[in-house]
This record gives C-alpha cells, structure tokens and sequence, in this order.
C-alpha cells in the first residue's frame, strides 16, 4: 500500500494519547490502593489527561487531511454494525470526551468518595469515570487495528498481530511520555512509569519482531492465474490498460526501492525498541527531562518509520492487476 | 432474486477499447456528474475511469497468445467494499444486485479501495468521492430508449460481441446459459466474493484430420480405377456352391 502520512499521524498519535492516559490512571488508581504515592489532582492527573486528550485531537485533526471530503466526516458515525472505521469514528470522540471529564473532574475536584473500605481506601468517582475511559481506550485501540486486521486479502495485516502490535506500541509510547512528564511533575512515578515503558517496550518488540517474520514468510493466496483466470505458469502484463497511470497504480504501492524499504525496518527496529529502553533507563537513573525526552522522540520518529512500513509491508492483491508500473 | 451482470468472453475480446471509451462517454455525460480527466492532452493523461482493458502475454516466444482483458466492478454478491463503508455510501441494491456509490455521502475516505481486491474502484481526483461502474443503471430502465438499448453502453459499443448482459441468478437467461455451456468463470474465487461478473476462457478452435479422411474410402474415383471384374480363371461363388 501507499503509506500516507495522514493516516500514520493519527495512529501515532491517538496511540501515545491512549498510553499516556493509560499511564495517569495507572498512577491514580495504585494510589487508590497505596501502592504509589497520591499526586496532585491538578498539576498531574489533570493536565497529563489533557496531555492525552491534546495528542488525540491532534490525531483526529491529522485523519480529516485523508478524507476527499472532510466536511461530511460525520455521516462515518453511521455504518458501525459493519464497519470497523465507523466504530473508530465514533470511539474516538467518546475517548476524547471521557478523558476531558475525567481531566475536569481533577482540575476543578468535582470528585466525591463514593465507597471507603475498612483499610481506609476509597472509591473515587474520578477512579469509575477513569475506569470508564480505559475501557474506551482498549475499545479504540482494537478499532483502530481492526480497520486494517479485518481486510482479509490484505495477508500482512489479517491477524492477531496487528492488533497486539497496535496496543503494545501505543501504550509504550505513552508510558515512554509519561516518564518524561511525570520526570518534572511527579518525581514519585518515575520508577513505576519507566520500568513499566521498558517492559511494554520489550514485550512490543516480541510481538513487533514476531509479526515481522510471519510477514516475511507469507505465501500470497491470489497469483495473477487466479487475477485473470488463465492457467499457464508464464504470464505477463503487456498494457495496464491506460498510458499515465491511474489511483490503482499510485495509491496501492509504496514505489520505492527493496534497499529503501530495508533502511526503514532497521531504523524502526532501532528508533522505537532498544534506543529508547536504553535511553529510559539513562534518563531514570540521572532523572533527566533532556535524556528522557529524546527517549520519546526517538521512540515516536520510529514509530512514524514503523507505522510507515506497516503500509508500505502490505502488497495489495489488486497490484497484480498492474504490474507494469 | 436478481443479479445482473456482464459476461466478458476473453475469446472473442480483440482489446479495442471500444467499451473504454463507451463506458466514458456514457458516463461522464451521465446525471451522476463528469468522470475527472487530468492532463487529457499532456504527457501524463490520468483520470478515471470504470472500465479498462489490459493485455496479456501468456507464454514463452514463440509460443505465446495475446490476451485481451476488460476489467470493471464484478458486482460481487459478497461484496466486501460494501461493509467497510463508514458512511453507507457503498450500497449493493436488493430489487437487482448492483453494487453503487452514492456520491452525495461519500467522504472519500478510501476503505473501499483496500477492500476491493479486484482495484474495481477509482476515486475521483477532483469531486474526491469514490467512483466505480455502475452497470449503467441510469441507462437499463430508461423507458424513453427503445428496448434493445437498454443495456451497459459497453455491451452496446463491442464491436465483436465479446460482452453479455443479464441476470445470472435466472438459471435460463442468456448469461446463465453461456457460463454454464462455455465454462464461465469468476476472478480470485479464493477470497469468497463470489463476483457476479463471468469470463469466458479462450477456446482453439482446431481442426481434426484423419488419414482415413485424407484417403476417402468411398473416393469414386477408386472405383473408376477399379478392374471390371473378377478374372476369368478364378473360381466363382457358383463353383463352390450347389444351390
């Protein structure tokens, strides 16, 4: 396939918008149970919810530069029984909404107790609206891979892979910022937050590294004998039928070299998995911003890479229809 | 229940792109709107486009045949281009099975194109929607044009007769008949999209001579050249038998 940039915007984004937020209710609800220190309402529950919430508009504004027509970009709410896009269409303005309360419910502390157990934990409304979100959250994350997992004859897509992938490498870039962001607002969480990013990182590079020999070894199931029914083992496309090329032949292939493709799966391998692990554990150790913030960069310029080839990966069975491009 | 559907007979096909610019001109004239073209006189013309012919080299030289072949939406009776949609503007009609775009809902969001494994569907660079055959729908029931026009302007414009048009749900209509006579076959049938479109294989036609055939049997020449008779010493029927 064609990578377009709009479309890895918004799923490098909206995928560390759900990390991060995934990490500041991780933070909220082990202070629930006394596991990690309580912080504060405003300056870390939040504004890192709205840290969030601003990498999922920023997600949402990228996806409008794919659509023909973004001005009836709300007609895609309405096919969800079938559509795993539409359902992404309507996850991701309710995330964005449960995250903004859940955001306004600390900043302004509309937040009661709504049950305290016999140890003297409670039960924070805050806590059920967040608890609320992560569902929404992981209902996102399956939307989001479930557009591409679901085209079956797209072979490098169609498995469980994509979605893990999705998840994994999402949320590992949000714990990644929410190092770095908890690094100057709650010193407290950086042990939690860091040592659960290296390990989403790892766990992400399995998958990752397990999809990418799955790929590897695929057997595409249409030949150009199945493409125009002719049983011979030598065929060849003479004419593709027009003189300058057509949406089939630029939107489905990434047109550029095997080398090309190569640098970008290394400098993925590179950029998201152990760059970033190393630079987390750097940055943990010293507790500095700078070191932590280029563990983020990194991890995020290599998901733009990786994101990249995951479409790139993807050889659409209707390029054996046009081969002579 | 109807399916209509093209039959396209790979043998007969002579790739001359009459259904091309048919289909084109049909409908770009159509009420659905022009059908972009960019650079039409330039060095790269593009635009799109329902219908398209490619060619095919199937074997080796010298052993090689030439392979015309007419490619549009197959109309699929599954068709997985119709799921996907966000909006519901990919439709597929009960009353006849055709597989629409409806351009007014239309984001141009593009899904469709991933999942169409045939590339049956051309966005429109310039009204951004997405644009595919339409099995001239505007065309088949227009009561004002006399019957025997009532059919894809494709099917009308091919010169050698290589395009039918009918519904292939009625086991006794003409298309049905030819698929199930001529070896009718549909495209990518691994993926289940059991595409209502049909290709007719090519078929040689050869000729069978037998010697017996180069030497007729019954040749009267034979016959002319033949002894008037038995010779005179040899025995007869009446010298080994008393009646």
């Amino acid at each position: 396939m064609h990578p377009a940039f709009s479309v890895i915007f918004l799923t490098t984004l909206i995928g560390a918008g759900q990390g991060l937020f995934l990490a500041i209710f991780t933070g909220q609800s082990y202070s629930a149970v006394r596991l990690v220190a309580t912080q504060d309402s405003t300056s870390f529950y939040g504004l890192g919810a709205l840290l969030a919430l601003l990498f999922l508009v920023a997600g949402l504004f990228a996806s409008f530069f794919h659509l023909g027509r973004p001005e009836r970009a709300w007609r895609a709410a309405s096919m969800w029984r079938t559509s795993w896009l539409s359902r992404e269409v309507i996850m991701l303005p309710a995330l964005m909404g449960l995250i903004f309360i859940y955001s306004m419910m600390h900043f302004f502390g509309w937040d009661t107790v709504l049950f305290t157990s016999k140890e003297g934990t409670t039960l924070q409304l805050s806590l059920v609206v967040g608890t609320v979100a992560v569902i929404a959250t992981f209902l996102l994350f399956i939307c989001t891979a479930m557009i591409y997992a679901s085209i079956k004859f797209l072979q490098e897509w169609a498995c469980a892979l994509t979605v893990v992938n999705y998840l994994l490498l999402g949320t590992a870039s949000g714990f990644t910022l929410a190092t770095l962001f908890a690094n100057s607002t709650a010193p407290d969480l950086v042990p939690l937050y860091g040592s659960w990013a290296i390990i989403i990182t790892a766990a992400a590079f399995v998958t990752r590294g397990a999809s990418l020999i799955r790929n590897a070894r695929i057997k595409s199931k249409s030949t150009i004998q199945t493409a125009i029914g002719i049983r011979h083992t030598h065929i060849q496309q003479k004419s593709m039928g027009m003189q300058g090329g057509s949406m089939n032949t630029r939107d489905f292939f990434h047109h550029k070299t095997a080398a090309f493709m190569q640098v970008i799966k290394w400098t993925f391998l590179v950029l998201v998995f152990p760059l970033p692990i190393i630079l987390l554990w750097i940055g943990m150790e010293s507790n500095s911003s700078g070191i932590l913030l280029g563990a983020f960069i990194s991890q995020y310029l290599g998901l733009i890479a990786e994101r990249w080839f995951f479409f790139a990966q993807a050889n659409h069975p209707q390029n054996l229809y046009y081969q002579t491009t | 229940m109807t399916q209509l559907a093209l039959v396209i007979d790979l043998n007969v096909c002579v790739g001359c792109h009459a259904c091309v610019t048919s289909c084109k001109e049909w409908n770009t004239s159509g009420p659905a709107g022009y059908m972009t073209d960019e650079n039409p006189y330039g060095k790269d013309p593009t635009g799109t486009f329902f219908n398209r012919v490619q060619t095919y080299e199937i074997g080796e030289f010298p052993h090689t045949e030439t392979v015309h072949f007419p490619k549009s939406c197959l109309h699929c009776e599954e068709p997985p281009c119709v799921p996907v949609c966000p909006t519901g503007a990919s439709y597929k009609r009960e009353e006849d099975g055709i597989v629409l775009v409806d351009y007014d809902k239309c984001i141009g969001c593009r899904y469709c194109t991933w999942a169409c494994p045939y590339g049956a569907r051309e966005i429109d660079e310039d009204q951004k929607v997405m644009k595919k055959c339409t099995l001239c729908v505007d065309r088949i029931y227009d009561q004002s044009l006399p019957e025997a026009e009532r059919k894809p302007a494709c099917v009308l414009a091919c010169p050698t007769s290589a395009r039918l048009f009918g519904d292939v749900q009625d086991p006794e209509s003409e298309v049905s008949v030819t698929i199930r006579e001529q070896g009718g076959y549909q495209l990518m049938p691994e993926w289940g999209t059991k595409p209502s479109n049909h290709y007719l294989p090519r078929r040689k036609t050869r000729m069978h001579i037998h010697e017996d055939e180069l030497q007729r049997a019954d040749n009267p020449l034979n016959k002319e050249q033949r002894g008037p008779s038995a010779p005179v010493d040899a025995p007869t029927l009446d010298d080994s038998t008393s009646w």
